[in-house]
């Protein structure tokens, strides 16, 4: 369980690092999506499967997708 | 600020945030290691006193029933705002560019996106309801569940299906379901208030614990949640899809046409408008 939980917590540092360090904000929405997942996988390891639900449907489908909308706008308003 | 100068203020402050962290992290708890007592009496009481299995959604929707209801209205004012934001900018946006008008590739949609998407509609709508229907009795609620509800509308736009989207949600519609939702849990806490004399009251019969019938009003508010959260997720969509596709739209009906090979993956009606299938077929 403390390896488990050990290894998770490390993908969820490397993943946030990974958002980080990507600089183009269209790849950063795929990162993040990655991020989000990864985040709800440790609080279902962390045994909060509620808040690992919410994570899931928040941070890997919904924040990434209102980023790419954004994007999409933004880079058409600028053209 | 130069390069260097911010990477020297980097250097002298990250060691010492580091060195906060790790003493502020080795005074805590161990994993598990729970040491209030409000979580520890809840599992031993309430399934006795709500007949929730689920005691997380016992303590959201009935005992900290106020400030879930809180929450939902944040939610509420936050899709409510970016409404307005993004409706008083189609205004401006509504002028056709020039440049827009010409020289725009829409990308196709390839077929298996297509079909995968519109595969997964279906499994996804029902696990979403499932997921808000059986709130009381597993882990998700109204919250989760309405997530999930709304990613079905974002599988029938992925699908490259935007008018088919349009027919399915009518936005009067949308914003009716959302107020709908939102004023449900209000409902609900004033039945409670009639009925037992305290706002949000569980007055409801409570069933037996564990059948999807059960927990009095816990069902009831994770439905109205899920109908606020599912439509209010919705509403964000098609405002934002509205916001790029519309304009698409109007884009390639300009002087250019399309590129030959690459069929349009938006009808060149513009919503509102009769839908064309004849564009769209390869």
């Amino acid at each position: 369980m403390t390896v488990l939980l050990a290894v998770v917590l490390l993908l969820v540092a490397a993943a946030g690092t990974a958002v980080v360090l990507t600089r183009d904000p269209l790849d950063q929405a795929i990162v993040a999506s990655f991020f989000g997942l990864l985040l709800g996988l440790a609080f279902l390891v962390l045994q909060a499967p509620d808040v690992a639900l919410s994570q899931i449907a928040v941070g890997a489908v919904a924040l990434p997708l209102m980023i790419l909308l954004a994007l999409a706008k933004v880079r058409r308003g600028s053209r | 600020m130069t390069a260097a100068a911010r990477r020297r203020a980097f250097l002298t402050a990250a060691p010492l945030l580091a060195a906060f962290l790790v003493w502020g992290l080795s005074g805590l708890p161990p994993v598990g290691d729970y040491r209030g007592p409000y979580g520890l009496v809840l599992n031993q009481v309430a399934v006795a006193e709500r007949h929730a299995t689920n005691v997380v959604a016992a303590v959201t929707f009935d005992y900290r029933g106020v400030d879930t209801m809180g929450e939902e209205f944040i939610l509420f004012a936050a899709v409510t705002g970016v409404a307005i934001l993004l409706r008083a900018m189609r205004g401006e946006a509504e002028r056709p560019p020039e440049e827009q008008a010409r020289g725009r590739r829409v990308p196709g949609t390839s077929n298996a996106v297509r079909v995968i998407g519109l595969a997964l509609l279906g499994p996804v709508m029902l696990f979403g309801t499932y997921v808000t229907a059986h709130g009381h009795l597993s882990p998700g609620g109204g919250f989760q569940g309405g997530v999930v509800v709304a990613t079905g509308a974002l599988l029938v736009y992925l699908s490259g299906e935007y008018v088919t989207l349009r027919r399915l949600e009518p936005e009067s519609m949308i914003d009716l379901a959302e107020s709908a939702g939102a004023a449900g849990y209000v409902v609900v806490g004033l039945s409670g208030l009639v009925a037992a004399g305290v706002f949000l009251a569980n007055a409801l019969p409570l069933g037996r614990p564990g059948t999807l019938l059960s927990a009095g009003t816990l069902p009831v508010i994770n439905l109205t949640v899920g109908l606020e959260v599912a439509s209010g997720f919705v509403l964000l969509l098609s405002e934002f899809l509205e916001q790029t596709l519309v304009l698409r739209g109007t884009g390639s009906t300009g002087a250019a046409p399309d590129p030959p090979g690459r069929p349009p993956a938006v009808p060149r009606t513009p919503p509102g408008g009769s839908p064309d299938p004849s564009g769209r077929r390869r």
